[in-house]
């Protein structure tokens, strides 16, 4: 009997042990499931979603406090995908967060900016380069299209220009079949 | 001479088709109206332009620099004038347009001085820049710039020269093996030089006798360690991997490539190229094109690049039933969209193709899983996984399945009982991987700035109270140390605030400053600009000593008031100092 309840503390103290020095020994550092959101989200860090940026958003539907369907810029494809990492049900994009547009960058008008530099504060990514009372300009290849720069120009001269196809981004369509008459 | 062969898996046998075109001798194609140069010549480069409009330019001139990692030179094919910098389609699937540069021939098709290049002499680095310079890239169709490969051979021992040739129609490396044979050895030697290799493997598929026999004649004269060696007709021999496996026996693992086994691949076509770069420092500007299928005579034709395959097709006669027109061999080329795009470095053949010919594929069904497309491919696939996975956009499960080693090679369609065109839904899963694999590092490169500007705002913020709390600190221990001092002084006005005093300081530094300050241009003066400042000076001092005496006696207040009136007063230039 005696043998026995030691055996059983001794078991129970060693898994302890182990159990205790595992948990100090592999700590994960953050919420995981959180760098797995974010890696879904699109980064446009446009703020659609009512966060500012899309770690936030990330952070958010971690924690029950944000819905699935609130990113325009990830579109529907995102949202299946973060249904298929929650093991929710998938459900349309919200309307009052926006519409899914297609890809598009920043343009500044560059006979109309006053280099005011309203925009490069507003740029989440820094993609505008300019000076106080220099002409800015967009760096292309980094504009996530978010439209953040829009609103604060005092000029207007930033519009949305979609990005068209090029020969490197251009792909092969899905093969279509075509529907004959078969006499 | 007689060697052991390996053969490679699946493969398929489609009526090859090569007489219609190989029996004629390759001739020039003429100098068309104008030019159209693209300065893109693969799908992942294009090159700097440095030529501009209104320019003459001559042949074998650079009118485009290499530029980025993939990047060649693209050269003038002909002498004339540059009309045009644009953007014209090009010849690609999409039919997209991309930067060309247009040149009007003036006939004459002088040239700029060429100079061979000694390989021998220059260190490996100069010699890979003289043949990106010179333009040389891949002729067998991929237009990869050579440079590269042969950049990275270290330790490759056997230089294997396609010249299989496999795909239906296509017989411009025939053509040209019967009769540059002396020209594509010697450009093998060079790149066996080069890459520092043992051996030159020509592999060339054996309905090809009169250019193996004109290769063995060239070879015999040359005394190198080279072999000619026929490879059994099968589509698809010329892939780089099957080729080499054919030859050597070494299987390349997937996602590796030939350099890593000490083998080195190139085309005849380029190996010609290099021939004419090295030995007449001739840039890349034409290229050996066949046009065949629904013509009245086919052939052979050396055609400048740039030439509008509209321009070419009169050469031929397309017969009046030809509906289409297939740039590359039927297997893997693609309907051109439009006939104004040019030729490029990698186009090598154009079929003009009709109902009777290439009649339109029966209507897709359902696949059986007879598994005929697995017993077909050449790469070891499961073509019949690949479909599947493609069709319902699982593109993971695509990869898994080795998509990416998939050559595209028509092999699995070609037999489909089902006749499902089952590359289209490769090149379909391919270019959606190669897009959300952009969008992914777009979006990693997006995070990693939008993180570094919040921490960056997070800094700023801090240096700024940083900066705050320290002038601060310094503030009061100025005062600590002023109100020290002003006790000791007799009883004043600063005495009492601390503050004070040190604005008054700080006043009387400025006053001192301005003082200091001289006019500017002062010196050669006329008599009566100088009488004026003389005057302008005694009115000044004189409205000085009225503010003195109007203002209380605390001096710097004084000086606040001189200031302000001097600034309203009509003061002339030259002796304007205050003005900043």
């Amino acid at each position: 009997m005696l043998a026995a309840l030691l055996i059983m503390t001794g078991i129970a103290v060693v898994l302890g042990a182990a159990l205790g020095y595992a948990s100090i020994r592999f700590k994960v550092e953050g919420d995981p499931l959180v760098e797995k959101i974010d890696a879904i989200l699109p980064q446009t860090q446009c703020g659609q979603c009512g966060y500012p940026g899309c770690k936030p958003y990330a952070e958010a539907i971690a924690n029950g406090e944000a819905d699935i369907n609130q990113c325009p810029p990830g579109g529907e494809e995102g949202i299946r995908h973060l249904a298929d990492l929650l093991g929710r049900e998938f459900k349309p994009l919200s309307e009052e967060h926006g519409v899914e547009k297609p890809k598009s960058v920043a343009f500044i008008d560059e006979q109309t900016c006053i280099g005011c530099t309203l925009c490069i504060q507003a740029c989440p990514v820094d993609a505008i380069s300019g000076a106080a009372k220099q002409m800015h300009t967009i760096i292309e290849p980094l504009c996530t299209g978010c439209e953040l720069c829009v609103a604060p120009c005092p000029v207007d001269c930033i519009s949305m220009v979609p990005v068209g196809e090029s020969v490197e981004t251009w792909k092969w369509k899905y093969p279509v079949t075509e529907i004959r008459k078969v006499a | 001479m007689s060697r052991r062969l390996f053969s490679f898996h699946g493969g398929i046998k489609p009526e090859p088709h090569k007489a219609e075109s190989a029996g004629v001798p390759i001739r020039p194609a003429p100098i068309p109206e104008t030019l159209v140069v693209p300065l893109r010549q693969n799908a992942r480069a294009v090159s700097r332009c440095i030529v501009e409009i209104g320019q003459e330019v001559l042949r074998g001139e650079r009118i485009g620099e290499a530029e980025g990692v993939l990047g060649t030179a693209v050269h003038a094919p002909t002498s004339g004038t540059v009309i045009d910098i644009g953007d014209h389609p090009m010849a690609h699937p999409s039919g997209l347009a991309t930067p060309c540069v247009m040149i009007q021939p003036d006939g004459e098709d002088r040239a700029i001085a060429m100079l061979p290049f000694d390989h021998r002499a220059a260190d490996r680095q100069t010699a890979l820049d003289f043949l990106r310079d010179s333009g040389i890239v891949g002729m067998g169709g991929a237009a990869f710039p050579s440079h590269i490969k042969l950049g990275r051979g270290s330790g490759v021992d056997t230089l294997v020269l396609n010249g299989a040739e496999c795909e239906p129609w296509i017989t411009c490396d025939d053509r040209l093996m019967r009769e540059r044979a002396d020209a594509i050895l010697r450009g093998a030697i060079i790149l066996l030089e080069l890459i520092g290799a043992q051996r030159i493997m020509v592999g060339i598929e054996e309905n090809k006798p009169e250019a193996i026999a004109a290769m063995r004649v060239a070879a015999a004269a040359l005394d190198r360690p080279l072999e000619i060696v026929p490879v059994p007709a099968l589509y698809p021999a010329g892939g780089e991997k099957q080729l080499i496996r054919t030859l050597t026996g070494i299987e390349i693992p997937h996602g590796k490539l030939g350099s890593e086994y000490g083998v080195q691949c190139f085309n005849v076509g380029t190996a010609h190229a290099v021939f004419r770069a090295v030995v007449f420092g001739e840039p890349v500007v034409s290229r050996v094109i066949t046009l065949t299928g629904n013509v009245a005579n086919p052939g052979n034709y050396e055609v400048r690049i740039g030439t509008r395959i509209a321009d070419l097709l009169p050469l031929v006669e397309p017969k009046a039933d030809t509906d289409r027109y297939i740039l590359g061999g039927p297997m893997m080329g693609f309907a051109l969209p439009d006939l104004s795009v040019p030729v490029v470095k990698g186009s090598n053949c154009i079929i003009a193709a009709s109902p009777t010919l290439f009649p339109a594929p029966p209507p897709e069904l359902p696949c059986i899983r007879c598994g005929a497309c697995a017993r077909a491919c050449p790469a070891e696939l499961q073509p019949m996984e690949l479909y599947w996975f493609a069709r319902s956009k699982n593109f993971g499960k695509a990869q898994e399945y080795h998509l990416f080693d998939c050559i595209e090679c028509g092999s699995c369609a070609y037999v489909c009982p089902s006749s499902i065109p089952l590359v289209d839904y490769y090149r379909f899963a391919k270019g959606e991987i190669w897009a959300r694999e952009r969008d992914a590092a777009a979006a990693d490169r997006a995070r990693e700035r939008f993180e570094f500007r919040n921490y960056r705002q997070e800094r700023e913020k801090a240096e700024k109270a940083a900066r705050l709390a320290a002038k601060a600190a310094e503030t009061k221990a100025k005062l600590a140390q002023g109100g020290a001092s002003a006790t000791a002084d007799t009883a004043s006005a600063a005495t009492e605030d601390p503050k004070k005093a040190l604005i008054a300081a700080a006043l009387a530094r400025a006053k001192e400053q301005k003082a200091a300050v001289k006019p500017k241009n002062t010196e050669d003066l006329s008599p009566e600009t100088q009488a004026e400042i003389a005057e302008i000076e005694a009115r000044r001092q004189h409205m000085q000593a009225g503010a003195t005496s109007a203002v209380p006696a605390d001096g710097s207040n004084s000086g606040d008031t001189a200031t302000a009136r001097h600034d309203a007063e009509p003061i002339p230039a030259p002796a304007d100092e205050e003005r900043s």
